[in-house]
């Protein structure tokens, strides 16, 4: 297919955007239930928080690896910097992403106290581990890296953790907590639904401390995150949205709204995604050496005709994929009943 | 070590212990789809247990595949950037395009697969089992295809000089169907179908020998032996085919399976031996002479290209490749072997009791999991020294920051990981297996259940 007058690096830009943010909204709950796992104490309760995410985890999982696809195949000069330049925090990644499956998987495989007990430590810590390393690395694009003129670089765990990263880590735990937590009250019922819409409220004023230092750090020490906004003040509704969005959280819980409360949350979760992204462009990876060595959507990408077999191969695709995906979740809607199929 | 050894085990040790899990996803996907479709058929209650009680068995083999083959992906970008950059416009359409059509529909419906037997009808049922089952294979081609396409690169040009070169697609179908990519892809396939018969023929014949579940593994016992004979010999059908390919696309690959030195002699075709690669010759062999050279050429009397016509540096090892590639096929006779003498006794009607055979059956399980690791070396290993085929070298694919003592740390964590991960898989699957199928279907779908209140 011919796509004459579209400037498909940005198109690709976008699409990226959005399968990354559609890995944060669904995955995000999955780890937000993680990381919240082991405040749950009798062993049905803990089960009901393993089968609410159940039938959808794994599916969820795929959007991080078709965004990862997706990135090698149109952005290559990215993908082989980043992940390589990263080595060691995606090795760590890639291990704490590998418990999280199996732990899923084995956890109510034995009856034994002592088994259950190590699978539900390694499902929450493996859960709140990657969200927090998801920020990190996130942050580290924020702040810049350390690229040159050969388009590799290596960054040691120590630098990657410094304060402004682990800031970003931190929020990104609280909000996929908060995320999560709303997604369960939606999934349980009586007693368990009670107590966990308690934690809700926890979990919003928790994130709400890390979004409002997080943008104070932002503006005070990247301040060319903000660039974009001062040129393009309109870009400023995407930031008023987030917080409306945000605010009317606790609105909806109260009444009783779960579902318009997780809408609202997955809402917040996309504007944040999009402020990030307005923030970064038209850059992947910004070189804290020189501006020159930015890894751009242009000097990045993959040629013309790759991007436009790729986005002819999303065009057939995206429409089954939204058709499967919306149909699972219809199916597995409303609360979770443990049964001889469950986890 | 060398950075670029360290990284060729990581990678090999990732991708052979991923590899043990996709066949089984694939081979069982296409029996379960078996089982399920002569249930909606027959409406026998027998097929409806035995889906679910593999079901439980493919769950665990895909979560386990799933596990690990996320670390694949991300795997080319940390240890092989020069490469990724390289080959990223080619190879990345590839794995958009499995992204979006195979691992989309496999885990969706997985999700039904598992979790929906209360929720849906067994008609909806069955569709989402064959989805599950397409999207495995889908899977499978577009990572083959993506492979083939280092084996032999079509549909390209070259694009910048040095280390800013790279290939860029020119014929996305040329690229697509490449020399090597639609009997490779075959041939991946059948063995994939081959590792599920096996699992499900081991399992049954053990029940079979402990006197347990007889009815069940019978009925289990029959699906998989008909899959088992005709895969093995679609095997050996679509194998012959990749080796004349491999005679004309990649000769130093062929070459290297059979420790063929000399072009100007017609070649035989050994069926054992081990290649003195100082000497470059084979020893304690036996071989059927100029049987390679009718292979390859149809008739006994051209010869074979050989390792000497190549320089030394362009040469892959050879003994490795010679035995993983003896192996491989030696294992591929004996499942043809095995298939037919099922036949024999299901037709003498002693399948279910011959001792003997139902021993074999049992350890059957590991044949194709071996041909099926052999066959990848023989074909990776046989591709060296180049990552690209003539293009690109291994040793240029590298990452350039990546140390090695980085390498080593990794290594040595997914080593840990894997065990451990691999003696619970085992012993999950002792379990459900010692556990066996539920007697009854004791509990009836939600559909069956609204459908007797109507009837009474």
């Amino acid at each position: 297919m011919d796509f004459v007058g579209l400037d498909l690096n940005l198109t690709w830009f976008i699409l990226i955007g959005i399968l990354l943010t559609g890995y944060a909204i669904l995955d995000g709950f999955d780890l937000g239930v993680g990381a919240l796992h082991l405040f749950t104490s009798t062993d049905s309760e803990r089960r009901i928080m393993i089968n609410s995410i159940g039938p959808v985890w794994d599916g969820n999982e795929v959007w991080l690896v078709t965004g990862g696809g997706a990135l090698f195949a149109a952005f290559p000069a990215v993908y082989a910097s980043v992940f390589s330049g990263f080595y060691t925090a995606f090795m760590l990644l890639l291990a704490v992403l590998i418990f999280r499956a199996v732990a899923i998987e084995f956890r109510s495989k034995q009856p034994m106290k002592w088994w259950r007990q190590m699978w539900d430590v390694a499902f929450s810590l493996s859960s709140i581990l990657i969200s927090f390393l998801m920020g990190v690395a996130l942050g580290n694009m924020v702040v810049g890296i350390p690229i040159g003129s050969s388009k590799e670089f290596s960054i040691s765990i120590a630098e990657l953790l410094n304060p402004y990263a682990v800031l970003v880590g931190v929020t990104t735990v609280a909000l996929f907590m908060m995320h999560g937590s709303i997604y369960v009250v939606m999934k349980t019922e009586g007693d368990m639904q009670n107590k966990i819409r308690g934690w809700v409220n926890n979990s919003i004023i928790f994130f709400a401390i890390c979004y409002v230092t997080t943008t104070m750090a932002t503006l005070l020490y990247v301040p060319h995150m903000s660039e974009p906004f001062k040129q393009h003040p309109m870009f400023f509704i995407v930031a008023l949205v987030g917080m409306l969005a945000i605010a009317n959280i606790p609105r909806e819980i109260h009444h009783g709204r779960e579902f318009f409360a997780f809408l609202s949350s997955c809402a917040s979760i996309f504007s944040l995604m999009a402020l990030f992204a307005i923030g970064i462009f038209p850059n992947f990876v910004m070189s804290n050496i020189s501006p020159e060595f930015n890894l751009t959507i242009y000097n990045a990408a993959s040629s013309q005709k790759t991007l436009a077999i790729m986005l002819t191969i999303a065009i057939i695709g995206i429409p089954f994929v939204l058709a499967y995906t919306i149909s699972i979740y219809w199916i597995f809607r409303g609360k979770v009943r443990l049964d001889s199929m469950s986890y | 070590m060398s950075i670029e050894i360290l990284a060729r085990i990581q990678f090999a040790f990732t991708i052979a212990f991923h590899y043990i899990y996709p066949p089984l996803s694939i081979g069982l996907g296409i029996i379960l789809v078996l089982m399920e479709g002569m249930f909606l058929a027959t409406k026998n209650v027998m097929y409806e247990r035995m889906a679910k009680f593999w079901v439980k068995i493919f769950a665990l083999t895909f979560a386990m595949g799933v596990a690990t083959g996320i670390v694949m992906e991300f795997e080319f970008g940390t240890n092989w950037a020069t490469y990724s950059r390289y080959v990223g416009d080619v190879f990345g359409s590839a794995l958009a395009a499995e992204g979006i059509f195979a691992f989309f529909l496999e885990s969706g419906f997985l999700a039904i697969l598992v979790f929906g037997w209360n929720r849906v009808s067994p008609k909806v049922h069955f569709f989402a089992t064959c989805m599950v089952s397409l999207g495995s294979m889908l899977s499978a081609v577009w990572i083959v295809v993506a492979n083939s396409w280092m084996q032999t690169p079509a549909g390209y040009h070259i694009v910048g000089e040095g280390m800013n070169a790279r290939a860029e697609i020119v014929d996305f179908w040329a690229m697509v169907f490449n020399p090597s990519s639609v009997h490779r892809l075959l041939h991946v396939i059948s063995a994939a179908w081959l590792a599920g018969a096996t699992v499900v023929l081991s399992v049954s014949a053990y029940y079979l020998l402990k006197n347990r579940h007889q009815e069940f593994a019978k009925s289990s016992l029959k699906i998989a032996v008909v899959l088992l004979t005709i895969a093995s010999l679609f095997q050996l059908a679509t194998g012959e085919r990749s080796a004349v390919g491999v005679s004309k696309n990649q000769p130093a690959k062929l070459a290297a399976f059979e420790a063929h030195y000399d072009s100007s002699s017609i070649a035989p075709f050994y069926l054992f031996g081990w290649v003195n690669e100082k000497e470059e010759r084979v020893q304690f062999g036996i071989a059927v002479p100029k049987m390679l050279s009718f292979l390859v050429h149809g008739n006994f009397t051209t010869p074979v290209t050989g390792l000497g016509a190549f320089k030394k540096e362009d040469r892959p090892p050879v003994n490795i490749i010679f035995q993983t590639y003896h192996i491989m096929v030696g294992i591929g006779i004996i499942l043809i072997i095995i298939g037919f003498a099922s036949l024999y006794l299901w037709w003498k009607g002693t399948l279910f009791t011959n001792k003997l055979m139902l021993k074999v059956f049992v350890a059957s399980v590991l044949l194709p999991q071996i041909a099926n690791q052999a066959g990848w070396f023989s074909a990776e290993v046989g591709r060296q020294p180049w990552i690209v085929y003539n293009m690109l070298r291994t040793s240029e694919g590298l990452s350039q920051t990546v140390k090695a003592e980085q390498i080593v740390f990794s290594l040595i964590l997914f080593t840990v990981i894997y065990l451990l991960l691999f003696a619970l898989f085992i012993f999950l699957l002792d379990q459900k297996i010692k556990h066996g199928p539920e007697e009854s279907t004791e509990i009836p779908s939600e559909y069956e259940h609204q459908k007797q209140i109507f009837a009474s």
